[in-house]
């Protein structure tokens, strides 16, 4: 009866957040449950518990988007050394588990690896925001040592998965800011070549009693098991073995929801986590795939577009690094489940279940539109 | 250096960093649409195939063992239901070695049990079943089923295991099961793949064959194992990661393995066995018609329900190390020198051959000197003139040493193969000898060296009496008498009577056709027959044969085990083993013989008096049903 009236005093609830990232956002979520549903076996019970850490998730994404990108400026530099603070705590104090060394007990048990996630883009961000006017070389320098920082007291815990990660999400940023390419492509090139070394010579370095330099025994192993998943079938190699029997036995158009085999019968390990794809592989074949890849291109090309339209540096550089950290959990995680890389515990955006990695990704897209939604308020 | 830049061209700068990762970001989803195309298009078979292998286990049911029964339907070996207690590896807690450890605390598992399942452990299935301890006590079961919870993944199981009732009665004939080995499953492979239906895979194959445990070793479980093992049941489950069983996809029973009905009558088995008491030696009984082996005695015998499970190494170097040999079975592959038992045959190859007639008369004076070498009779001053029939009935050598030396070598080698002497009988069981027939071939062949494989023509004469090289197994003499007593017609021995299939009670009958006719004349096996009557009459075998209601023919034979160049035998001087073998072989009734026997007691001394009261005994048990005093009654289970 009322109905106009009520939609707009409820139209605040939507103003603001950009339209064509929500569509995308909720295809994925969509996709998600729906995905999610089947590796639960249709058990309402998980997805009620999923349901409510989404709904958390939208709601954090709600409120950052709301926020003022001036506020996230500002509280940059204290966010990263709060960080970077746990981090050294971490290493001091931090609880052990499963022979890690991650955790914090601060009333509540946390890992404050998740939060650099996000401080180290928004430090870094602010860092060449503040040196816009006149950087030089060595403010790139100082830029990798706030990076290297706390990659390397992440990737001591051992956390690998996650060191890659925040590296990565601040090494975007550097990237984005200008770093001269000279210094980039040689790392590229050693890079490509070092990949189809060990591609080639995996029989010699994974032979018994080769030892490699820098990397952990158990890191040398999932490499070794990633290039011949056979050589431990029931082992390491059995989730990688498993998952692209998931993914090929779906074939071109999918066995059908709820209708997988490997999935209903306990054959994929971490279903509902890590290799949830696997699930979504085998129940909609390489059609749901496709669909897949192209959500995600959008959100990216759509996220990429938002941090090109930004109002100054530090939105630009924020907005890229959050989109291509999105871009950056999914590839790791279907080429992780598709056998293209090692396991390392990623998930993937919007489809994995986890709270921890929902709140994550509702803070990068809630930046993300308060940067599109503060696009022409600042002007520089 | 300063890097001061227009923010005009810092944001171009910016906007092509950014189309330039927008370009990494489509190669990275390319490179995955491409693995993506790779797995689910190009390889989509494979992982399909993967997947159903994944979900779909295959549980075998064994199939029952045919039984084994005697001709008068008394069942010797048949299966019982024990429990054993299997572990399903996939739901086991802890390691196998560890699991071993907890159960030894309630249940004794032997050391041959342990390794056993650490073995099987390796290379198995997650659904599988393995076996850890076969035979558990109702203590044992209910002491386990107290405690249960403490090990998942352990449960106590019903399985058939072969059981033979009578203990060690006619184990060299059944043979005994074990546990299937890697050489066995090998072997069923190549036999599966030969009559290998158009549809089964390797796989199929080998899931077939993991479905039988025990298998057949030697005898007749050995050789008519594919009629006895049956077909292996299959269920088809799909199952979880975990090995759990979510439903039945089909189920395939087992088909139970034929009932085999054999020749041996297991009562006169009993007797023959029993009546050797704890001598040693080889006893086999024909039915002349038909070929049947109604007895086929190996002494010492064996319990085969010792190597059902697997059998214990110290009973087993026990077995192997004794000198009594008691897992040699003697009638199949113990050859012994026939002795005098060999005169009734040479008699007829020269009548045949034409070399004597009946009534053409020997004076023998107790030697025969052939060069240098003086050949002895066993009468030292000889037995006066001696035509052929009593050279049969009174056994006399000097007859023989000098027949042989007129028919030659060549001759006596010509005529012999006929009464499988020297050849297999094709007995219906595998391991089968063939002994030696001696000839010049044979010599050349056996001695590889020219001068040493050359024929000696006095190697001829101690031939005629059934020593020197002459080497035959009890089942060929069993078999020569057989023909003898059945005027020529040949039938192959067997053990096995019918095979029964069990669900559809279609017989195959392996009594085989008469398999050959030899070329004798009548009046010449009369001639022969009359020889061998006149042994139990008149001669060597009289004592043991005294007042028999039905007639007899037969020959003693003394087998020397030891040469003593020369000197007196005195049995009481030799070590045991070094004793003369004492053998028999006779038909009865005379005319129109139904049964034919042959039997070598083992170091028995004289013939006469260790192996022909045996078949005495024997006869008078066929032929009158009369059971001997001294040997307790037969009682049907035992």
């Amino acid at each position: 009866m009322e109905k106009r009236p009520l939609i707009r005093r409820l139209q605040f609830l939507w103003a603001g957040l950009d339209p064509k990232l929500s569509f995308i956002l909720i295809a994925l979520l969509i996709v998600g449950n729906v995905t999610f549903l089947s590796a639960s076996s249709g058990t309402l019970v998980s997805w009620v518990e999923q349901g409510r850490n989404l709904v958390i998730a939208l709601l954090i994404m709600w409120v950052t988007s709301r926020i003022p990108v001036k506020w996230l400026e500002k509280a940059a530099v204290w966010i990263y050394f709060i960080g970077l603070g746990l981090l050294i705590a971490v290493a001091l104090f931090g609880i052990i588990k499963k022979g890690a060394r991650r955790w914090l007990n601060i009333g509540v048990v946390i890992q404050p690896s998740e939060l650099m996630k996000i401080a180290m883009p928004m430090m870094l961000a602010w860092y060449f925001y503040k040196r816009e006017e006149n950087t030089r070389l060595w403010d790139y320098g100082v830029a990798f040592i706030f990076l290297l920082l706390p990659t390397i007291l992440i990737a001591r815990q051992p956390d690998l998965g996650t060191a890659i990660l925040v590296f990565a999400a601040g090494f975007y940023v550097i990237l984005l800011a200008g770093f001269p390419w000279k210094f980039i492509l040689p790392f590229v090139v050693i890079g490509v070549i070092g990949v189809i070394l060990i591609v080639i010579f995996g029989d010699t370095i994974c032979a018994k009693g080769v030892n490699w330099p820098i990397l952990k025994t158990y890191q040398q192993h999932r490499v070794c098991t990633l290039l011949d998943p056979s050589s431990d079938p029931l082992g390491k190699g059995f989730h990688t073995i498993q998952s692209m029997i998931a993914i090929g036995s779906g074939g071109f158009w999918g066995k059908g929801w709820m209708n997988g085999t490997q999935t209903h019968l306990d054959f994929i390990p971490e279903k509902h986590t890590d290799f949830i794809f696997a699930v979504f592989s085998e129940e909609f074949g390489l059609v749901g795939n496709i669909v897949l890849l192209i959500l995600f291109f959008l959100l990216i090309q759509r996220g990429l577009f938002i941090a090109a339209s930004a109002s100054n540096l530090f939105t630009r550089l924020l907005g890229g690094s959050v989109t291509l950290i999105f871009f950056t959990y999914a590839f790791v995680n279907m080429a992780m489940v598709g056998g293209l890389l090692p396991v390392v515990g990623v998930p993937l955006p919007f489809i994995s279940y986890g709270g921890t990695a929902l709140t994550t990704l509702g803070l990068g897209t809630g930046i993300l539109m308060s940067i599109h939604r503060h696009r022409r308020l600042i002007q520089t | 250096m300063t890097n001061k830049i227009d923010p005009a061209l810092r944001l171009e700068d910016f906007q092509k960093r950014i189309q330039i990762m927008l370009w990494f970001v489509m190669i990275c989803l390319g490179i995955l649409f491409v693995r993506f195309f790779i797995l689910q298009v190009v390889f989509h078979k494979k992982y399909s195939t993967a997947s159903e292998s994944n979900r779909i286990a295959i549980i075998t049911t064994p199939a029952q063992r045919g039984l084994i029964i005697d001709r008068n339907g008394i069942v010797i070996a048949n299966n019982f239901p024990s429990y054993s207690l299997e572990v399903t590896p996939s739901e086991i807690t802890m390691s196998p070695l560890e699991l071993i450890e907890a159960l030894e605390k309630i249940i004794k598992i032997p050391t041959k049990d342990r390794l056993q399942f650490l073995r099987s452990v390796q290379g198995s299935k997650k659904t599988d079943n393995l076996s850890i301890r076969n035979f558990l006590s109702e203590d044992e079961v209910a002491r386990f089923y107290a405690r249960r919870f403490e090990y998942p993944g352990v449960e106590v199981q019903v399985r058939y295991f072969r059981d033979y009732p009578y203990q060690e009665l006619g184990s060299h004939l059944l043979g005994y099961t074990g546990k299937i080995s890697i050489k066995d499953k090998e072997k069923l492979m190549a036999e599966l793949e030969e009559g290998a239906e158009e549809n089964s895979s390797d796989d199929f194959r080998s899931t077939r064959i993991k479905g039988i445990q025990h298998v057949g070793k030697i005898g007749i479980e050995q050789s008519y194992e594919k009629y006895l093992r049956g077909t292996v049941g299959f269920n088809a489950v799909e199952i979880t990661a975990g090995g759990r069983v979510i439903r039945n996809l089909s189920v395939t029973p087992p088909i139970p393995g034929s009932n085999l009905t054999l020749a041996i009558d297991i009562k006169l088995q009993y007797l023959i066995e029993q009546l050797y008491q704890k001598r040693r030696g080889a006893a086999v009984v024909i039915e002349v018609a038909t070929g049947d082996v109604m007895a086929f005695v190996s002494m010492p015998t064996f319990n085969p329900n010792a190597f059902i499970d697997g059998i214990d190494a110290d009973l087993w170097k026990q077995l192997n190390e004794s000198l009594e040999k008691p897992l040699f079975n003697r009638p199949l592959r113990g050859t012994y020198p026939p002795g005098s038992t060999f005169k009734p045959f040479m008699a007829l190859a020269a009548l045949e051959g034409k070399y004597r007639t009946p009534s053409q008369a020997i004076s023998d004076p107790g030697f025969f000197q052939y060069g240098n070498n003086t050949f002895r009779d066993d009468a030292k001053n000889g037995h006066g003139t001696v035509n052929m029939y009593s050279s049969i009935a009174l056994s006399c050598d000097t007859y023989y040493y000098i027949l042989a030396r007129d028919m030659g070598i060549d001759a006596i080698a010509k005529f012999m193969p006929q009464f499988s002497f020297g050849q297999l009988t094709g007995i219906d069981i595998n391991g089968e000898v063939r002994g030696i027939l001696p000839s010049k071939e044979w010599k050349r062949g056996y001695f590889k060296d020219k001068t040493k494989g050359k024929w000696i023509d006095g190697e001829t004469i101690s031939i005629g009496i059934g020593q020197g090289y002459n080497s035959y197994t009890i089942l060929q003499l069993a078999q020569a008498t057989a023909i003898l007593a059945n005027n020529g017609t040949v039938m192959r021995p067997h053990l096995v009577k019918v095979i029964e299939d069990p669900l559809t009670h279609e017989k195959i009958l392996t009594v085989p056709s008469e398999s050959g006719k030899l070329d004798l004349k009548p009046e010449n096996i009369k001639t022969i027959t009359d020889g061998m009557v006149g042994v139990n009459k008149i001669g060597t075998g009289q004592i043991p044969f005294a007042g028999t209601s039905y007639s007899v023919a037969g020959k003693t034979g003394t087998a020397q085990v030891y040469s003593l160049a020369g000197k007196e035998y005195n049995a009481a001087q030799i070590s045991e083993f070094k004793r003369d073998h004492a053998l028999y072989v006779g038909f009865s009734p005379a005319e129109n013989p139904k049964y034919a026997m042959a039997i070598v007691v083992e170091n028995g001394g004289f013939g006469a008096t260790a192996a022909a009261p045996i078949v005495r005994q024997a006869f008078d048990y066929l032929m009158i049903n009369k059971w001997p005093g001294g040997i307790s009654e037969w009682k049907s289970v035992r």
